[in-house]
């Protein structure tokens, strides 16, 4: 069995008194250990719902209206709050866009990461500290043992996403999952902490959920991609190959507006109109407004995954090719 | 923002909100309509009648059929004077709350887009001010104003005294709350925009940033009313506020106060009555006002 | 045409820093240390950097958004720093300005027509009700605006619309030179290739010069015709578009293009060291990027490297660039 199974994750909030809206629309991915996958959409695509679906963080209103999360063979959103403390943030860490939503600003680092190290381990007091110390070495902090006693805010962003991702590693998860983590960073910045935790992930066999708007950054560090639209999952596959053959017309149209695939001073490709809100998904495919490969039938009728694409006119498939 | 009719939906999905509502509006229209629905007018010497004095209500025994609510010692109808001294209330809260308004907007818009030696002389200002109690300040300027004009000089101008005197001493809650959303607003690139067409700072004050921070001036007015009717209430208590002849409901509460011992309870229970319902009310819609056009504690429709 | 449009000589700005009314101590902190740019008319001239970096400070400086504190901004040879407001206004109507974050440019009570209206009729006092009218309607077409949009207020368009609108209240008054800051970096990957699209349209259509700032050097490449890098205030390197993306020659310029993440991957398969902005309220005296340079010598920390002219056109401050 897969070490992490999502299959037909919706997530409703409520729009007035009875009715409600759907921000996931029905969401199915696998994991195995030590796989990165990349979750790529714009904002509204639902990409950070489906990272907080799989933790069972959805806040109120919203909630989950159906689907199964299992992570080894365990439906995580059956489980108690208790006992998906000992998953959330132990065997399956997080990393945010903001480091100050995880580090506590009037803590100190090293209290704040013995404090994590402590919830989950039964270990004293020195050897917490050790472990510590040695975690924020592996994520190349200078003067790791001085750092400790640093509070958030005398630390630089980059080296805050440092001790975020410190924290996140200490408890030796399976899995890790990181919501736009380099997005408030600066490009070089944004380079070094990719490059350190791609080089995590590969040294202890973690896995990787990468949720970003970056197909640069996806195509840097993740194996497998899944890309969102709308609420949904409209192409997924290996990494290489959806950015070398995308088979969604909104994969192939993201790909063809990037600057750097286009001529200097010719004009980019570009994808009409914006992505519908939640609240006012039109019929069919959601896609289809904008879509020029769009027919009737796209009008009409919701396209599903076929296991790489949910397009009823993909793109660069073995007909097409021929 | 929030449009005028989600607005509306918001006041009528809210009981508290519509009953606050309900009482205020009848106060208002009951203040406002007073010489025509009063059954006597308090002010007219004529219509006093000494014999009258210290009637107890209607229902009860001894009560007369004129005057449902009884009357006071000097034989006004309780009914009548309540009806005419929320008005004077009311008016003098408003009419404070303008003073208030004019003084700290026009303040605090200054301190928070000048910023610099400006701001730091106007904030210092208003932590003076603040630290000096408004009662305090009130009781001076009234007690000396008193002492220095006679009795019948002082109740022609007592509603205008006491208007700017309450208006004066509260201008800081306005400068400050208006200053901090202009510190937040003029940050914003609309600001921006608006200096590189060169636009003067007068223009860019008055005409982009204050209609952006009217939201929280709207909520803290509505409580600045009730404050300053509440300050009046308490000045009149004291025998510096309204004189007997034009009586606010401070100034009535007052007047039964001496009476209450020997029995003639109503000439200050109900205008108390009157006014914590007042109070009550305003308060009630400035927190619910404050609830909804707080876009942080507001969650969903739009 | 002969000069450039926009000049600046020697163009210093400091910020005096917050501090306790009665300390002696005055901290200030260098955003912009002695920067000449020369923007020919026509071209896209982009400024690139990191945060910190000064090129915000460098295109408010030019606006007038701020005064500088030594330095001269010559806009058609005319100086205009320091100018008196009556001397300046009709240079306004020349110059103008786009936001990066269209949520915040655009004034939430007014509507689009009231918000375009104000640069004409404070700048253009001549123009009477219906020209106005039909300057509005004119720039709305030309933005790729509905011209139904005019009463509507800004809470209901989307991100990509509003910043059309900004981009319509630049060119209202017929502005010969504009300075985007960060116009796309708020918007969504498709969105971007629309107003990039926008940009290079109006262009053509109307020969304006850009000063484009971005931390995006993709966009750059694609969009600039001459690309300025700039660390801690200073020049680093100024070269043609196509050239610096060719033979970057500072040091600092091939950490940026190395730090960009590639369709191709496997630029985040080495791991980086971490590097970190100085502090700009004590500059180091040598050169600004010596702490984090590898080439760096002894020479590089006491002697800060003027910008010169190199064999291939490129200007570059750097002891070893050739």
């Amino acid at each position: 069995m897969a070490m992490l199974e999502v299959r037909d994750l919706h997530v409703a909030f409520p729009k007035g008194k009875k009715t409600e809206v759907e921000a996931l629309r029905g969401v199915d991915l696998t994991l195995e250990k030590g796989e990165r996958l990349g979750v790529v959409g714009e904002s509204g695509a639902g990409k950070s719902m489906l990272a907080f679906a799989i933790l069972n963080l959805i806040a109120e209103p919203g909630r989950v209206s159906r689907g199964s999360v299992t992570f080894h063979g365990e439906n995580l959103l059956d489980l108690s709050e208790r006992d998906i403390r000992g998953i959330r943030g132990n065997r399956i860490s997080m990393i945010f866009q903001d480091p100050m939503v995880t580090l506590n600003p009037v803590l100190t680092i090293g209290t704040q990461m013995m404090e994590t190290l402590r919830a989950h381990r039964r270990i004293s007091d020195a050897e917490a500290r050790k472990l510590c110390i040695e975690g924020l070495k592996q994520v190349a902090i200078p003067s790791a043992e001085s750092r400790m006693e640093a509070y958030p805010h005398e630390l630089s962003g980059g080296l805050r996403q440092r001790v975020v991702i410190a924290i996140a590693l200490l408890t030796d998860p399976e899995l890790i999952i990181a919501d736009e983590p380099t997005t408030a960073l600066d490009v070089t910045i944004q380079a070094e902490i990719m490059a350190l935790i791609l080089k995590l992930c590969r040294e202890n066999d973690v896995a990787l959920i990468l949720i970003t708007h970056d197909l640069g950054v996806v195509a840097e560090v993740t194996e497998k991609l899944m890309i969102m639209y709308a609420g949904k999952c409209v192409e997924t596959g290996p990494t290489r190959q959806i950015i070398d053959a995308p088979t969604h017309p909104y994969t192939s149209g993201l790909l063809k507006a990037l600057p750097q695939n286009a001529g200097r001073g010719t004009r980019l490709y570009q994808i009409p109109g914006s992505m519908p809100p939640i609240t006012a998904l039109p019929t069919g495919c959601a896609y289809h407004p904008r879509c020029e490969r769009a027919t009737e039938r796209c009008k009409a009728e919701i396209p599903q995954l076929d296991g790489r694409v949910a397009c009823f006119h993909p793109l660069n498939t073995a007909e097409e090719v021929q | 923002m929030i449009s005028l009719k989600g607005f509306i939906k918001r006041f009528l999905s809210d009981p508290v909100a519509i009953g606050a509502g309900i009482v205020l509006l009848v106060l208002v229209l009951m203040a406002l309509f007073a010489p025509l629905i009063a059954p006597q007018n308090p002010y007219d010497l004529m219509q006093l009648d000494i014999m009258d004095s210290e009637l107890p209500p209607s229902w009860q025994p001894g009560g007369d059929e004129r005057f449902w609510l009884g009357t006071d010692a000097q034989g006004r109808g309780v009914l009548s004077t309540i009806m005419y001294g929320t008005g004077i209330s009311l008016l003098i809260g408003i009419g404070a709350v303008v003073v208030q308004g004019v003084l700290g907007v026009s303040l605090g818009l200054i301190a928070g887009y000048k910023g610099g030696w400006v701001d730091s002389f106007l904030m210092r200002l208003a932590d003076i001010q603040l630290s000096l109690s408004t009662l305090m300040m009130a009781i001076i300027a009234l007690a000396l104003f008193q002492a220095a004009f006679d009795a019948n000089v002082y109740a022609d101008y007592a509603i205008i005294m006491l208007i700017l005197v309450i208006g004066i001493a509260e201008w800081p809650k306005f400068a400050r709350t208006v200053r901090s959303s202009v510190l937040g607003e003029k940050k914003k690139e609309y600001v921006d925009a608006a200096r590189v067409i060169g636009l003067p700072a007068r223009k860019i004050m008055w005409g982009h940033i204050l209609p952006n921070t009217l939201t929280p001036v709207l909520v803290i007015s509505t409580l600045q009313v009730a404050e300053a009717i509440m300050i009046e209430a308490s000045l009149s208590f004291l025998g510096l506020g309204m004189p007997v002849d034009r009586p606010s409901l401070g100034s009535l509460i007052r007047s039964g106060f001496e009476f209450i011992f020997s029995g003639s309870w109503w000439i200050t229970f109900y205008p108390a009555i009157v006014l914590v319902a007042l109070i009550l009310a305003l308060n009630l819609l400035g927190d619910w006002l404050r609830d909804v056009l707080n876009p942080k504690l507001r969650r969903g429709d739009d | 045409m002969t000069g450039p449009i926009v000049e600046t000589k020697g163009l210093e700005v400091r910020f005096p820093l917050p501090t306790h009314f009665l300390s002696r101590e005055k901290p200030m902190l260098h955003a912009l240390n002695g920067v000449d740019v020369a923007i020919q008319p026509g071209e896209s001239f982009c400024v690139v950097g990191e945060s910190g970096c000064g090129k915000t400070t460098l295109g408010r400086a030019i606006m007038g958004l701020l005064e500088p504190s030594a330095g001269e901004i010559y806009f058609k040879g005319q100086r205009i720093d320091g100018m008196d407001e009556t001397t300046r206004k009709p240079i306004r109507r020349d110059m103008q300005m786009v936001f990066q974050n269209p949520y915040a440019s655009l004034n939430p009570r007014r509507n689009v027509f009231e918000t375009l209206a104000e640069p004409i009729r404070h700048l253009m006092p001549e123009k009477s009700t219906s020209e106005v009218r039909q300057q509005v309607e004119d720039v709305l077409a030309a933005t790729g605006c509905d011209p139904s949009w005019q009463r509507r207020l800004p809470h209901e368009f989307s991100g990509g619309q509003r910043q059309r609108i900004a981009i319509a209240r630049a060119l209202v008054t017929n502005p010969a030179f504009i300075v985007a800051d960060e116009p796309i970096s708020a918007l969504d990957v498709s969105i971007q290739a629309q107003i990039l699209n926008l940009l290079t349209d109006l262009q053509a259509e109307r020969g304006l010069t850009y000063l484009f700032i971005t931390h995006d050097l993709s966009v750059v490449e694609h969009f600039g015709s001459r690309v300025a890098v700039m660390y801690l205030g200073a020049m680093m390197e100024l070269a043609e578009a196509e050239t610096i993306f060719e033979t970057p020659k500072h040091p600092y310029t091939r950490l940026l293009l190395d730090a960009i993440p590639k369709l191709e991957g496997g630029s985040f398969d080495k791991p980086r060291t971490p590097g970190e902005l100085p502090d700009p309220v004590n500059p180091p005296p040598g050169c600004p990027f010596a702490p984090r340079c590898p080439m760096a010598e002894a020479r590089c920390r006491s002697e800060r490297p003027k910008l010169r002219t190199l064999d291939n056109g490129t200007q570059a401050a750097c002891h070893f660039a050739e």
